[in-house]
C-alpha cells in the first residue's frame, strides 16, 4: 500500500524544505571546493564574484566545478520532478523516466543526431526532449490502448527502453566520436559539462517545471484514478497529455546534458511521497530540492571516494538506487499489479 | 434528470450493454442488479460519460451528453467509484477536491467549498475523521470519506457502483439508510448492488439486467411477483413476513426440472 505520511501539518512542509535548501546549497558549495586540484574556500570565493578572474583556481571553479555542479543540481531536480510527475499519471509507483523508456528515448534522440550532424549538438535538449517524448507517448499510448495492467506497462517500458539502449549502442558503435562530447553517457555523468551546454536545457526545465507546478491541483485529482478524475470535471485525456509532455521535457532535457541517468526519477519521488504525503504541490517542490540534494551529493561521492580516479555517478546512484528498488519491488508484490 | 435513450456501450469494441432506455428519477432509489458481466457498471459508465455510446443517447435535462463538457456533467451526476485509488492525503483535502467542478481560476478552494466539505463529511459520518490521513481509515471509514466527496460535488444524480460490497453488514444497513435520506433530500441515487435482498427491500425501483440487456424496471415488490430474479440469477428468492417487516432471502432452486432456460443455453 501507499506509504503514511510522517510529518502531518503544513508547516512541516517548509521545514523540509528550508532543510533541504541549506542541504543543496551545502553539497554545491562543497561541490565547489572539493576536486582533483586542493583549493581554499577563500580561492573559491574569489572566482565566483570574479575577483582574479584568469587565475588557474578561478579557471577551475568557473569551468569545470560550476558547470558540474549547476548540472547535477538541474538533472536531479528535473528527473526527480519527471518521476514525480510519470508516477502520478501512470498510475503507477513503479514507473520513472529511466524505467519507461523516457530517458532511453531522449539519449537514442541525441546519440542519432550527434552520429549524423555533429553540430547540431546545441539543440540536443529539444531533440532529447523529442525522443523522451516519443518514448512517453509509446508506452502511455500502448498501455492505454490495450487496457495492460500496471505490470505490462512496465514491461512494456523495459522492453521499449531495452530497444533505444540497443539504438544507442549501435549509434556509438558505428560512429565512436559521435558523444565525445557527453562522456559516459550510457551511465550518465557530469565530467566536461559547460555552461554552454546547460543554458538552453536550464531554460527548458525551470519553463517545465513551473508549468507543472501549476498543474498541481489536477494532478491531485489524477491521483485519486481515472475514473474518478473524470466524474470530478477533469479531462483526464489531456491533462495525462500535457503532464507526461512535461515530464518529457525534464527529462529529455536532463539527459541531453548528463546522458541516462537512472535511478533519481524512481527514488526521490518515493521517499518525498513517505515523507511528506501526495500532495503534488508538496511532492514536486520536495523532490525538485532532494533530486537536486541527492545528485549533488553522488557527484561529490563520485569524485573523492576513489580520488584521483573520478567514478561517473551514474555508477554512484545506481549503487545507492538499484537495492532501493528492489525492496520497492517486493514491498509491492500482491498488492495491485 | 438524466435519462438514457436505446443506449448501447462497451469496451474496446466489444457491445456490453444493449439498448437500454431508462431514467433515473429524482428522489427515488434506483437499484441495478444482474448477474457479473451484465453491463450493470458499464450502463452507469455510460450514463457518466466515462465510455462513450456506441449507439443511443444518454441525456442530461434533455441535452446529449456529448455535447456536454466534463465540468457539466460533474456538476449534475456524481460517481463513487467500485475500485478506488487511496492517496496518502488528509480526508478533508479528499472531500475538497469533490468541489473541482465549480473552481474557476486560480483553482483555489474558499470558504464556502470548506463548508459545503464539511457538511458532506457530517452526513456520512466521517467528520471525526477530517484531519486524519485517508491511508490510515478502515475500509468502511475511507468508503465514507469517498461518499462525502461525491456529495461535496451537489449534484442532482449520484450514482455508486457496488458501494456496499467491501462492508461489513452494519456499514451495508448504514450506507443504504443514507442512500434512502439522500433521495428523501430529492437526488436520484442509483446504485449498483450484488445483495438482491438488501436491493429488495430497500428500492424504489429495480433494474434486472441480463447479458446486456435491461429485462425489467419496476418497484421490488412487482419485480419479485414477476419472478424475473429467479431466471436470472438461478436461485429461488422468497419473503416471509416478520416483526422487522417483510424480509426477502434467497436460497438454492429446490425444483430440479424448474431451472431457467437462460441458463442452460450457453
Amino acid at each position: 500500500m501507499r506509504s503514511l505520511r510522517i510529518f502531518s501539518t503544513r508547516h512541516s512542509d517548509g521545514i523540509l524544505w528550508v532543510g533541504l535548501c541549506v542541504l543543496t546549497l551545502a553539497a554545491a558549495a562543497l561541490s565547489l571546493w572539493t576536486g582533483a586540484v586542493k583549493l581554499g574556500p577563500a580561492q573559491v570565493f574569489d572566482a565566483l564574484t570574479g575577483r582574479d578572474a584568469a587565475s588557474t583556481a578561478a579557471r577551475i571553479v568557473l569551468y569545470s566545478r560550476l558547470p558540474r555542479t549547476c548540472g547535477a543540481m538541474l538533472a536531479g531536480a528535473a528527473l526527480a520532478v519527471s518521476g514525480s510527475v510519470i508516477q502520478t499519471v501512470l498510475d503507477n509507483p513503479l514507473a520513472s523516466p529511466g524505467v519507461i523508456g523516457v530517458n532511453s528515448g531522449a539519449g537514442l534522440a541525441v546519440a542519432l543526431v550527434c552520429a549524423a550532424a555533429p553540430l547540431a549538438q546545441r539543440y540536443a535538449p529539444l531533440v532529447a526532449f523529442g525522443g523522451a517524448l516519443a518514448g512517453v507517448l509509446l508506452v502511455a499510448g500502448l498501455s492505454r490502448h490495450t487496457g495492460a495492467s500496471r505490470m505490462t506497462v512496465i514491461l512494456a517500458g523495459v522492453a521499449v527502453s531495452a530497444l533505444f539502449s540497443a539504438g544507442i549502442d549501435t549509434a556509438v558503435t558505428l560512429v565512436p566520436d559521435a558523444l565525445s562530447g557527453v562522456t559516459d553517457f550510457r551511465i550518465g555523468g557530469f565530467t566536461g559539462v559547460t555552461m554552454a551546454q546547460l543554458a538552453p536545457a536550464a531554460g527548458l526545465i525551470f519553463v517545465s517545471l513551473g508549468v507543472a507546478l501549476s498543474l498541481s491541483q489536477q494532478m491531485d485529482i489524477l491521483a485519486l484514478g481515472s475514473d474518478t478524475a473524470q466524474s470530478l470535471g477533469l479531462s483526464v485525456r489531456s491533462v495525462r497529455f500535457i503532464l507526461l509532455v512535461l515530464a518529457a521535457a525534464l527529462a529529455g532535457a536532463a539527459v541531453s546534458f548528463c546522458g541516462l541517468m537512472s535511478f533519481v526519477g524512481l527514488i526521490v519521488p518515493h521517499t518525498m511521497r513517505r515523507l511528506l504525503g501526495e500532495r503534488s504541490f508538496s511532492l514536486m517542490v520536495s523532490s525538485a530540492l532532494g533530486g537536486a540534494f541527492f545528485v549533488t551529493v553522488c557527484d561529490l561521492l563520485a569524485r573523492v571516494l576513489f580520488s584521483p580516479f573520478e567514478l561517473p555517478v551514474g555508477i554512484i546512484l545506481a549503487f545507492a538506487g538499484a537495492p532501493f528498488f528492489l525492496w520497492l519491488l517486493f514491498k509491492q508484490r500482491g498488492v495491485r499489479t | 434528470m438524466i435519462r438514457l435513450n436505446r443506449l448501447c456501450a462497451g469496451y474496446f469494441g466489444k457491445t456490453v450493454l444493449r439498448e437500454a432506455t431508462m431514467e433515473f428519477l429524482p428522489g427515488k432509489v434506483t437499484v441495478l442488479l444482474g448477474p457479473n458481466g451484465s453491463g450493470k457498471s458499464t450502463l452507469l459508465k455510460a450514463a457518466l460519460g466515462l465510455v462513450p455510446p456506441m449507439a443511443g443517447e444518454v441525456l442530461y435535462d434533455g441535452v446529449d451528453i456529448r455535447r456536454l463538457k466534463r465540468r457539466q456533467i460533474a456538476q449534475k451526476a456524481a460517481f463513487l467509484t467500485q475500485s478506488r485509488n487511496t492517496p496518502s492525503i488528509q480526508a478533508l483535502r479528499m472531500v475538497l477536491h469533490g468541489r473541482f467542478p465549480y473552481l474557476t481560476y486560480p483553482r483555489r478552494y474558499g470558504g464556502q467549498d470548506y463548508a459545503i466539505a464539511r457538511s458532506a463529511m457530517d452526513v456520512t459520518g466521517s467528520r471525526q475523521h477530517e484531519d486524519t490521513n485517508v491511508a490510515q481509515l478502515s475500509g468502511g471509514q475511507r468508503q465514507g470519506v469517498y461518499l462525502a466527496m461525491a456529495l461535496a460535488q451537489d449534484t442532482p444524480t449520484l450514482f455508486m457502483d457496488e458501494p456496499t460490497t467491501y462492508l461489513d453488514i452494519s456499514r451495508q444497513f448504514e450506507m443504504m439508510q443514507t442512500a434512502r435520506s439522500l433521495a428523501r433530500e430529492g437526488k436520484a441515487v442509483v446504485l449498483v448492488l450484488h445483495d438482491i435482498c438488501l436491493a429488495l427491500r430497500e428500492a424504489d425501483r429495480i433494474a434486472v439486467f441480463q447479458e446486456g440487456r435491461l429485462l425489467c424496471l419496476d418497484e421490488p415488490d412487482a419485480v419479485y411477483q414477476s419472478g424475473v430474479l429467479e431466471q436470472v440469477f438461478g436461485v429461488g428468492v422468497y419473503r416471509v413476513n416478520t416483526p422487522h417487516g417483510t424480509q426477502y432471502y434467497c436460497a438454492p432452486q429446490q425444483i430440479p426440472g424448474q431451472r431457467p432456460e437462460k441458463c442452460s443455453d450457453t
